[in-house]
């Protein structure tokens, strides 16, 4: 029985004429299989490849590739001696990397302090609200927000009620970048906690029933099976998540920014389009070029890592 | 055990009750918008109603259901999520059948791999992609919704995880019985595919529903934009000049009840599928992210 189920799992192993005929035909319906993927990678993904030329032009989309003169790195060299993209681009490192910390942490306590939940009607009702803003867009999300922070909103008049001045959330500058870390937090470590509660539910309860024969309580059981088992799946998220340093979430920036709190909340992003609507093609190629370059370089530097400490494969 | 000592049961209770407070606020902002739009105009607009409504009544409701504006882009919506949802959920699957087998089985997937790798990690940008889509001139035409979310690189190795889970023991049994390839994708990983199937239409659904800068960006005239998109100029970027909305509407759409509502209704299909997946999405991330 395991004989018969080997031999005809290795298809490709196999000698002999029929066989391999065999082994042709479900590889070309497997070329086909891939065909249509491979199509819209190939028009979506790669051919705007070339159009990364313009960030070295002066490009008019009258004038196309062929024609728009070559003016060299002068994009770059203009970009970064401007006072704003310096000022931008701390913004979005600053924006990001906090989300990048906070985004780690704060799933993970919750996913340790949601395996505690033994009752499993309450686990699940738990899990079924801190899971809904994930579905939200930030146009809707957008929306509430600036409901209920504005001055006269909700959240302002319980501040009131305790005795608190009222905060201009989204018109201050520090607090924009307060708010913009705490709702992007708040839209997602529940959903992001889904990926640690499934390595909890993985970890051998052996561990914990030895543990209890030696006298551990539950803290030094978190302190020393939980936690340590967790470890590998926390540095796979990490050094992934390295790869959105410079994408400090465009939706959400460009929804709740306005002309007060630009100086505190610009990100790469939203200066790239800012003038890409304005005309300047080739000012906000580059630019886009330059965080494609960084984050090219983060992200397969954080696959690498992931492959060589964890044996995480993306594919 | 653990659970029976006097301090543990302390914690217990205090985690119980921090997660609770929580997980209420998650869906607080909600209500409270809910609240504000089956509420009176002028306990709306005098910041009284928290979460529940004040002068019950649906008025927000049938003045926003009986503008054109609204209705044509709920049309334009729903036609995106469904023909969108069903071409890439068609394109996932596809591709990640062969991508699920090995090297031995597969000769070219390594090739593949790469060749998906790489615009997972180096995208173009913004601005080449635009002209791109003007070259191909998709500007202003509906397939623009449709054709650049077609394919989901993460949505491939989602699908491609679970396929991996399927014991090959089905698939020898296949082969014996003379299935090919196709056969066997849709008799046998089809039918055990469900909560990854359920998940990722779920994923697709809402990314399709929710998506605001593709109609922005590609469509001129405002009656080919989604909801999302005309919710973002109204609610968000307050910007009335591009919409086409004559004076009369435009006191109606800026009151606040009128604009709960209309945030609401755009959460509706949302909240309405949401609840019924959620059994299979649990499933099908933790089967397609943790791997043997």
């Amino acid at each position: 029985m395991k004989n018969t189920a080997i031999v005809a799992s290795s298809t490709a192993i196999i000698k002999g004429r029929k066989q391999k005929y065999m082994y042709f035909r479900k590889s070309w319906r497997f070329h086909l299989m891939l065909l249509p993927a491979v199509l819209a990678a190939l028009v979506f993904n790669y051919a705007p490849l070339p159009g990364i030329v313009m960030a070295f032009q002066n490009f008019k989309p009258w004038l196309g590739f062929a024609q728009s003169e070559w003016v060299g790195w002068d994009n770059f060299q203009m970009v970064f001696t401007m006072k704003d993209s310096i000022q931008v681009l701390w913004n979005t490192l600053l924006i990001s990397c906090l989300k990048i910390i906070f985004g780690l942490a704060v799933p993970v306590a919750f996913a340790l302090m949601l395996n505690e939940i033994r009752q499993i009607g309450l686990k699940r009702s738990i899990q079924t609200m801190v899971y809904l803003p994930h579905f939200m867009s930030w146009v809707i999300l957008g929306g509430i927000l600036l409901d209920v922070l504005s001055l006269q909103g909700i959240v302002n008049q319980a501040l009131t009620f305790f005795q608190v001045e009222p905060i201009m959330f989204l018109g201050d500058g520090d607090w924009f970048r307060i708010t913009v870390i705490v709702s992007d937090l708040w839209k997602e470590f529940g959903f992001s906690a889904i990926v640690f509660l499934a390595a909890l539910s993985g970890i051998n309860p052996e561990y914990y029933e030895a543990s209890e024969i030696d006298g551990a309580g539950r803290w030094k059981q978190t302190l020393y099976i939980t936690l340590p088992s967790m470890l590998p799946i926390m540095a796979v998220v990490f050094t992934l998540s390295l790869g959105n340093v410079l994408n400090a979430n465009f939706d959400q920036i460009y929804n709740l920014i306005n002309p007060l709190v630009l100086q505190q909340g610009d990100i790469i992003d939203t200066f790239v389009f800012r003038n890409f609507k304005g005309g300047q093609y080739s000012l906000a190629a580059a630019v886009g070029l330059f965080k494609s370059l960084v984050s090219f370089i983060l992200i397969s530097g954080g696959y690498y890592c992931a492959y060589r400490w964890t044996n995480y494969r993306v594919f | 055990m653990y659970y029976k000592n006097p301090s543990y049961k302390a914690f217990y209770y205090c985690n119980v009750f921090i997660l609770l407070i929580v997980s209420i606020l998650c869906v607080l902002p909600m209500l409270h918008i809910l609240a504000v739009s089956f509420s009176g105009k002028s306990a709306a607009e005098g910041n009284l109603v928290t979460f529940l409504p004040i002068d019950f009544n649906l008025d927000s409701y049938s003045e926003t259901l009986s503008n054109g504006n609204f209705l044509n882009a709920i049309r334009v919506s729903v036609m995106r999520t469904l023909i969108g949802t069903a071409v890439s959920m068609a394109v996932t699957i596809l591709a990640a059948f062969p991508l699920s087998k090995s090297g031995y089985e597969f000769k070219g997937r390594s090739l593949y791999v790469w060749f998906f790798l790489f615009i997972m990690i180096f995208g173009a940008g913004l601005i080449p992609h635009y002209i791109l889509i003007q070259k191909v001139n998709l500007i202003g035409s509906f397939w623009v919704y449709i054709l650049p979310h077609a394919l989901n690189i993460w949505n491939i190795i989602l699908m491609m995880n679970f396929f991996r889970n399927i014991p090959k023991e089905l698939d020898e049994a296949a082969i014996m019985d003379g299935a090919g390839s196709f056969g066997i994708l849709l008799k046998i990983y089809l039918p055990v595919s469900m909560p990854a199937i359920a998940t990722l239409s779920l994923f697709s659904m809402v990314g399709q529903w929710n998506n605001w800068f593709d109609g922005m960006l590609y469509m001129s005239s405002p009656d080919q934009w989604p909801l999302a998109t005309l919710l973002q100029t109204i609610i968000v970027a307050l910007d009335l000049s591009k919409t086409g909305i004559d004076f009369e509407q435009l006191e109606l759409l800026s009151n606040r009840s009128v604009k709960a509502a209309q945030i609401f209704i755009a959460m509706l299909p949302i909240l309405a599928v949401y609840p019924f997946l959620q059994r299979y999405f649990v499933k099908g991330i933790v089967l397609g992210a943790v791997k043997e």
